[in-house]
């Protein structure tokens, strides 16, 4: 798994699916379209000064609410490069793993991390690096089939490789 | 048969699902699916689906399609998706489709006998959880997993450590299933159940109608249940046995089962509660909110849009106006429901007081399409979320309450408390 490194941008305790990716624009299915409407209702200069490759740092349960899968992919195909969070809401978990979006559970990283900090993430051996303060922290790497699973891609290359499709 | 610890009725239903003899909290495992439910988000599984690249789905009467998002479509691109969806659930030989004109996805689950106890049932919506109320193993998932189950019946699933919520006591006039999850909300916290499963019983649970435990399963999601069980009883058994679509059993934790914790409530004094803006576990006492100036009430939706929630609004309702400032909305959770209604005289009553009936589907309380609010407006509803920008301007105010707390607020045009007009 490659190391990611990437500029923080920061976010509060329970930022909701409404918030990232609002109820009105659902009915858009297409992948590449749905990172114009990222957290449009609430943070609507983030589309325009955040870039492909930063990261997302956030506190506690991150993605709660509805099980729109566009919160996730809005995040993914805007570019961004992981999602690091104190706790995730379980279906932008799951979700997010299952696009390939990397993320990870590190409790206490808004301590750590102010906004446009450079961070790197090493997902498998549980380490972040705070480039700007030079500190780093270990966390707990999230169990072996869930890293596989992000590094396969999510779970449509993972099924197509299971039913010998690819 | 070999001794075996204590298990959860979790642990019990994913071993089962999963082909083994036991399986513990904690553990990942790859469960087949029993009922795999969608809405108009399957048009998203379909495009994943396609992606996987399989011909045919698992097998088609496992899947269940249900409009009722945007119904009927509020534009050319939610026509398009529904119709595209009406070609596929035809070229794949789906027959559990009901279009436009049927209800609300978790309503019809547990109405056409989906639901039931012991299955594992998932759809792509959070509050798919309001299957629990039957004993099934129902979770909402995403939209690109749902395309893995139509392609092998199969999900990985982390088996959830289980929270027991014991509520005692009798309730009192005036307070409901709604009162009780909303205030176990406030307790344990938006985030007090992420990831775990969540248990009810005691004699406050069980005393409940198979609606009202709807209404607890449905919106215990809001504390971050994976799944919400009530503990399948003697009303699940009575109202499941004539109408199950396949197979079901009756199981239960064994009485030593392990629990992440215990949480005990007793309902015996609990006055009616609302969420206020903008987290559902941010709960007051309605003695705290009354008096709020309020533009817009609305009864309905898969928390508390059944036949007893309109009858209980019609209570409060009857003979009285709604106030001039207040725009109250009606959404029953079903057609069926709208027809029982209509026949019982509710509709014509809540018709009577000012009300404007919206057809069943999510309506208001998806902020998508109808019921939408202005900057600066402030609604009262008896449906499941009050996040900013839910029902439509982020600078909208919601407050969650139970459908007689929302029916006592329309007359008065402010948060108002409903005990006084259930008397006698």
């Amino acid at each position: 798994m490659e190391l990611i490194k990437g500029r923080a941008w920061i976010f509060p305790d329970d930022v909701n699916t409404d918030v990232i990716y609002p109820g009105r624009y659902m009915s858009i299915t297409d992948a590449e379209e749905t990172p114009k409407y990222l957290f449009e209702t609430v943070y609507p200069d983030f589309r325009s000064k955040a870039k492909p490759g930063d990261i997302i740092v956030a506190g506690k349960y991150f993605g709660c609410g509805s099980s729109r899968e566009q919160a996730a992919t809005a995040i993914r195909y805007f570019g961004i490069a992981c999602v690091v969070a104190y706790s995730f809401a379980r279906i932008f978990y799951r979700n997010a793993i299952n696009l390939g979006l990397p993320i990870a559970v590190v409790p206490g990283i808004r301590e750590h991390v102010e906004e446009g900090d450079e961070i790197t993430v090493d997902l498998a051996q549980g380490k972040l690096k705070n480039l700007t303060t030079g500190k780093g922290l270990s966390f707990e790497p999230l169990p072996r089939f869930i890293l596989d699973l992000i590094n396969q891609g999510g779970l449509i290359p993972a099924t197509r490789k299971k039913l010998g499709l690819g | 048969m070999g001794m075996t610890s204590p298990l959860t009725l979790t642990e019990k239903i994913l071993a089962k699902k999963a082909g083994k003899d036991e399986v513990r909290a904690g553990e990942i495992v790859s469960a087949k699916v029993d009922v795999a439910m969608s809405h108009e988000n399957a048009r998203m599984v379909k495009k994943s689906f396609e992606k996987i690249g399989v011909e045919k789905v698992w097998d088609p009467d496992r899947i269940v399609i249900i409009f009722d998002h945007r119904v009927p479509a509020e534009s050319e691109r939610t026509a398009l998706g529904q119709k595209e969806l009406r070609e596929f659930v035809k070229a794949q030989g789906i027959k559990n489709f009901y279009d436009i004109n049927v209800g609300v996805c978790h309503q019809v689950l547990v109405e056409e006998g989906f639901s039931r106890p012991g299955i594992l049932l998932v759809g792509t919506d959070s509050h798919t959880t309001t299957g629990g109320a039957l004993g099934a193993f129902a979770t909402g998932i995403g939209a690109t997993e749902m395309a893995a189950v139509w392609a092998t019946g199969e999900l990985w699933l982390c088996v959830p450590e289980t929270l027991k919520i014991v509520v005692n006591g009798k309730l009192p006039k005036g307070v409901y299933a709604k009162d009780i999850v909303l205030k176990v909300i406030g307790t344990i916290g938006a985030d007090g159940a992420d990831y775990k499963a969540m248990e009810y019983s005691g004699e406050a649970i069980s005393g409940l109608s198979v609606a009202s435990r709807m209404v607890i399963s449905n919106l215990s999601m809001e504390a971050g249940a994976k799944v919400a069980f009530v503990v399948p009883d003697k009303v699940t058994e009575d109202y499941v046995k004539d109408r199950a679509k396949g197979p079901y059993e009756m199981l239960a934790s064994d009485p030593d089962a392990r629990y992440a914790s215990e949480h005990t409530f007793d309902v015996s004094d609990l006055e009616p509660q609302l969420a206020c803006p903008h987290q559902v576990d941010n709960v007051k006492g309605i003695s705290e909110v009354a008096g709020k100036k309020i533009d817009q009430a609305v009864i309905g939706s898969c928390t508390n849009g059944r036949l007893e929630d309109l009858r209980e609004a019609a209570r409060v309702l009857k003979g009285r106006k709604v106030d001039p400032g207040v725009r109250l909305l009606v959404v029953p959770a079903s057609w069926k429901i709208f027809k029982e209604a209509l026949s019982e005289g509710i509709i014509e009553t809540l018709v009577d007081t000012g009300a404007v009936l919206v057809n069943a589907g999510c309506g208001p309380c998806l902020g998508a399409h109808q019921g939408c609010l202005a900057p600066g407006e402030v609604a009262v509803t008896s449906t499941n979320r009050n996040f900013q920008g839910r029902m439509g301007s982020a600078e909208a105010f919601l407050y969650l309450a139970s459908p007689a707390t929302v029916a006592a607020s329309a007359i008065e045009g402010k948060i108002a408390d409903p005990r006084r007009y259930l008397e006698a």
